[in-house]
């Protein structure tokens, strides 16, 4: 048997190849026009194919050539600001040769390769290099050195080593051996780059969104879920986390979304600034597209293209947040796959190995001791759609028993126009008590009570709701209506957050903390001048509280907030008085 | 490749035929059908390989046995495109309908279309005036956008559908849109409707339809909207058109897709619809937009009728992750007499952002939106809350914002059928009516507002 055979069966984005000698996730070029697939399947001598173009007027007969490659990643200078598709190939080169619709049978290199960039040394003729070890810097853009590493499995002495301008095909580096080293590598997509060990999380990623660093914190290496019906924000609360996590690298993946939507992240990126760094955010993101119409199968591999490459930024020693958007539509493209190969299905159609495939991307997450001895960690944000806003539906079980985050949208609240949309009493996260001695350190030392205080407010509140939809809120004694108007302080003045307005879009964690202090504040002021004899009413509406709320749409607001904290005491001491 | 004819069907099920031992067959090809009888049926290749071949039949399996001869035509479905297709009327395949000639192509369109590359995509950003408040105000329409109707059996999205397709244009300007229409299953007199309607108005000269109706095959409106999206991209992006897709009902089409993978024994996804149904819906859905370097554009209006008025239902469920957008239409609304009766508070417009304000349609549009979907929101509340306490319980700014949600849909929802309001009609008549509530309860309008458009302080 050759490497190359001839098609035997076409149905839909599944051929069947014979004569062909094959290996699992070998890629193969199929038909007249090379069209790319990968070997998902073999029987006897059949090999079955996923193809990640159209295959409509393909014949039995054709050829199909074995790459003897498995489904791989370019990974070098270049990948930063790119837009690719679901297999790594750029948009924008797609559309020079194809125009605006995406046809098939063309291949683009992931990056240029002519293109030079200034290669500096960091070892020497002589040193000892081990796989996974950094061995040269480029400056890829003005806030990210992309650093050059022995690929995994390599190493040996220095023979000699290059500096200056080189493209990611020259030879930088010789080993005493006489491997040649570039300044591109390519990994498989579907295996997890090595590290050394696994750490414990013990930093968050900042989000400046206070719903989830203050209540629900994720923490770098980790991994949150997403679930929400549609119309509830999960692109958008996404997109604020591609925005502003204090990530030094941020890898989107649009799978299986609308095309308007990407187009909107392509125009609004390269105008935004990143608010850790100052400059501007596309810098650091690499972006991946494979909207709903693009061919199903790259949809399945776009997730795994995305992790592969934020790993490879991870083995650098950097913090990498991936978010996939949705991770849904890459169940859906497993159920197609699957359901072609007429494998027996799942609950709702869906492979039985759905599962464990979520598991799997998942655990790519991690905080790693990296080959290099570098501390690195790529976070992932998995959307997912339920089917009715239902998430007793596979994927979104099985995202939930291996994540750590929950982050839960609610249609009502978005119907309420409240954003972020998260209901705050069915998320979770599970890491605050690996986390908390970080918020000590760094931000308070009260910080987990007051966080305690807070939502303890909103439980009390959403047991207090109850009684309110049946008698009135005027029936409840004043201490419980006092209760009631804390609550909704917090939620319309420190979990409600707007998104496109420029300053209360992201909130700086100290500032979340002296908010969070202000209501509790408040509600001490309150409870004091009320037990003195102030009407409620008085006290709500004392006029130094709407500033303070107002506040949060101004700069410099984390000034300002003692003082005017301080105001509203005073008002609501006076209102003692005032009766 | 055209020519030779088998005659080896080994099986037929429902609308599938099975044949063996053909020659190489594309995936996709287009198939006639020549029964004993001498009549002619279409089809299309669904799997192929050297033993078998699976073919779906358009028209229908009746009268089909193993005498029947198969001819393949070496080519995948393709529709002959020009300008010629305007004001013309074809049926669920592409043939004419209307006894005028064939179409004299410019070019054969290939049915299924190439995913646009995101890269090339523009951002729509023209807002477009519909005429009816409700949408106008809340849900405002872009063009390029795909913003389906969520209706229900025995409602009267047909009339909001013409009335859109009457109405639509942009604002400060006469330019109008090729309608193109696609109906997929829907009865002769709701077809003679639209068409009369088209026809009243003048707007047939502008239009192209696609017509199968509920007795034509029921596997031929699988081909239905791609002939109608070929048609929309070819007059979009060859011709310049702004084109608006009008296709309904999207239940009838996906009902056939799941009759197809039933027929194929597919594994199916939830209530037995296939699970690659996300996918098509998009490649449909999808074929919306405005490109870079092309100059006009395709807005879809699909209409889909929810079974037993059901948004979990799969088929509004996986549109509305595709759209972008919703315009709800409720049967509360319609049977207390108000047209057109749209529900604005699920109803959604994702792409509204990037159309409203001062340069585009008026600065306060934004905030007074807001200021009305919240006031109509606590309204229609608090007509639970009256319904256990009673409206004594309630205090002044709940009896304000109660009285506001009747007045709501009685003055701001309710139009007639051909009235065309402007934007700024609409957001005036907004004014006038949230004049009703204090100023102190309007928190979602600034003070710059109130001053300058309040009727208190405009007399």
């Amino acid at each position: 048997m050759s490497n190359e055979g001839v098609i035997y069966r076409i149905s839909g984005p599944v051929v069947t190849a014979i004569g062909m000698n094959a290996a699992m996730y070998d890629v193969v070029r199929v038909g007249h026009e090379g069209l790319m697939g990968e070997v998902i399947e073999l029987h006897g001598e059949k090999a079955v194919i996923q193809v990640y173009e159209d295959t409509s007027g393909i014949r039995p007969g054709e050829p199909v050539l074995n790459t003897e490659e498995t489904l791989s990643v370019s990974l070098g200078p270049g990948l930063l600001t790119q837009i690719y598709d679901g297999i790594q190939r750029p948009l924008a080169s797609l559309e020079e040769v194809m125009g605006v619709f995406i046809t098939r049978g063309v291949d683009a290199d992931a990056f240029d390769m002519e293109k030079t960039w200034t290669f500096e040394p960091q070892v020497a003729k002589g040193d000892e290099l081990v796989s996974g070890q950094v061995f040269g810097h480029v400056q890829e853009t003005e806030t990210i050195i992309h650093k050059i590493m022995v690929p995994p499995g390599k190493g040996g002495k220095v023979k000699s080593i290059e500096s200056g301008d080189f493209n990611n095909t020259q030879t930088v580096c010789v080993l005493e051996d006489g491997t040649e080293l570039q300044m591109m590598q390519k990994w498989p997509v579907r295996s997890p780059r090595p590290f050394t060990q696994k750490y414990a999380p013990d930093t968050p990623l900042v989000t400046g969104m206070r719903i989830l660093d203050f209540l629900f914190p994720l923490a770098k290496g980790g991994a949150a879920g997403i679930p929400g019906p549609f119309g509830s924000g999960k692109t958008v609360t996404q997109q604020s986390l591609a925005k502003y996590s204090d990530a030094q690298l941020v890898v989107y993946i649009g799978c299986g979304e609308r095309g308007n939507e990407m187009t909107e992240v392509l125009d609004e990126f390269p105008h935004l600034i990143d608010p850790n760094t100052g400059k501007p955010l596309m810098n650091r993101t690499v972006m991946i597209a494979n909207t709903s119409n693009m061919p199903v199968a790259a949809r399945e591999a776009s997730v795994y293209t995305g992790i592969t490459i934020a790993e490879y930024f991870r083995d650098m020693g950097y913090d990498v947040a991936l978010m996939a958007d949705s991770t849904s539509r890459w169940a859906e493209a497993m159920r197609e796959i699957s359901s072609r190969l007429e494998e027996m299905p799942g609950e709702e159609g869906y492979p039985a190995y759905l599962s464990s495939r979520i598991a799997e991307f998942y655990e790519r997450a991690g905080r790693v001791e990296t080959l290099n001895g570098d501390d690195g960690s790529v976070t992932v944000i998995g959307a997912v759609s339920p089917p009715g806003g239902d998430i007793s539906e596979p994927v979104s079980q099985g995202t939930l028993r291996i994540v750590k985050v929950f982050w839960g949208l609610d249609a009502g609240l978005a119907r309420q126009r409240h954003f972020p949309a998260i209901n705050w009493l069915n998320s979770y996260s599970l890491y605050p008590q690996s986390l908390d001695q970080w918020f000590r350190d760094n931000i308070a030392q009260d910080f987990p009570e007051i966080r305690t205080q807070i939502s303890g407010l909103l439980q009390i509140e959403a047991e207090l709701q109850e009684i309110v939809q049946l008698v009135g809120s005027d029936a409840l004694p004043v201490d419980q209506q006092l209760t009631l108007e804390v609550a909704r302080m917090i939620r319309e003045f420190f979990l409600q957050q707007n998104g496109f307005d420029p300053v209360d879009a992201y909130c700086d964690i100290k500032l979340q903390y002296e908010m969070a202090k202000a209501i509790l504040s408040f509600q001490e002021a309150a409870k004091t001048a009320m037990a003195d004899g102030a009407l409620l009413n008085d006290v709500v509406n004392v006029p130094a509280r709407s500033n303070l709320m107002r506040g949060r749409f101004e700069e410099g607001y984390i000034e300002r907030i003692e003082a005017m904290v301080k105001e509203m005491n005073e008002q609501i001491a006076d209102a003692v008085e005032a009766n | 490749m055209t020519g030779k004819e088998y005659r080896t069907i080994t099986d037929v099920k429902g609308p599938l035929v099975f044949l063996n031992k053909t020659e190489p067959v594309a995936f996709g090809e287009i198939v006639t059908l020549r029964l004993s009888n001498g009549e002619i049926k279409n089809g299309q290749v669904l799997d192929t390989s050297d033993d078998l071949v699976i073919v779906q039949v358009f028209e229908g399996t009746a009268k089909i046995n193993r005498d029947t001869g198969v001819t393949f035509m070496g080519d995948v479905f393709k529709l002959p495109v020009s300008t010629d297709l305007v004001g013309r009327i074809l049926d669920g395949a592409g043939r004419p309908r209307d006894g005028g000639p064939e179409i004299v192509a410019d070019e054969k369109a290939d049915i299924i279309g190439a995913a646009i590359n995101p890269y090339s995509r523009q951002s729509p950003h023209d807002f477009i005036q519909t005429g009816i408040s409700a949408i106008d105000c809340c849900t405002t329409l872009v063009r390029g956008q795909k913003l389906p109707i969520f209706s229900a059996s025995g409602l009267p999205h047909n009339d909001i559908a013409l009335q859109i397709a009457r109405q639509a244009k942009l604002k400060d300007s006469d330019e109008e849109f090729i309608v193109v229409f696609c109906a997929m299953g829907i009865t002769a007199e709701e077809y003679n409707f639209f068409r009369s309607d088209l026809e009243r108005t003048g707007a047939l000269e502008n239009a192209v339809l696609f017509v199968n109706l509920a007795d034509d095959p029921a596997v031929e409106r699988i081909i239905t909207p791609r002939l109608a999206l070929t048609a929309a991209e070819y007059l979009a992006f060859e011709k310049d058109y702004h084109v608006l897709v009008i296709y309904t009902d999207m239940t009838n089409y996906c009902d056939a897709l799941r009759q197809i993978g039933a027929a194929r024994e597919e594994v199916p996804g939830r209530r037995g619809y296939p699970g690659y149904m996300y996918t098509d819906l998009a490649m449909l859905y999808e074929r919306a937009g405005i490109v870079k370097g092309k100059k006009g554009s395709i807005t879809q209006f699909p209409i889909l009728t929810m079974p037993g008025d059901d948004i979990t239902h799969p088929i509004p469920d996986l549109s509305g992750y595709i759209t972008e957008g919703q315009i709800v239409i409720s049967r509360e609304l319609h049977q207390q007499g108000i047209y057109p009766p749209i529900n604005v508070l699920p109803s959604l417009s994702r792409l509204m952002g990037s159309c409203i304000g001062e340069k585009t349609t008026r600065d306060d549009h934004k905030k007074v939106s807001d200021q009305m979907y919240a006031a109509y929101a606590q309204g229609r509340e608090l007509r639970g809350l009256v319904a256990i306490v009673g409206e004594d319980a309630l205090n002044e700014r709940d009896k304000q914002l109660l009285d506001f949600s009747g007045v709501f849909e009685d003055q701001f929802l309710r139009q007639s059928r051909d009235e065309d309001r402007t934007i700024d009609e609409t957001l005036d008549l907004c004014w006038q009516l949230m004049a009703n509530i204090d100023t102190k309860y309007l928190v979602r309008l600034d003070e710059e507002l109130i001053k300058k458009y309040h009727p208190e302080n405009r007399a």
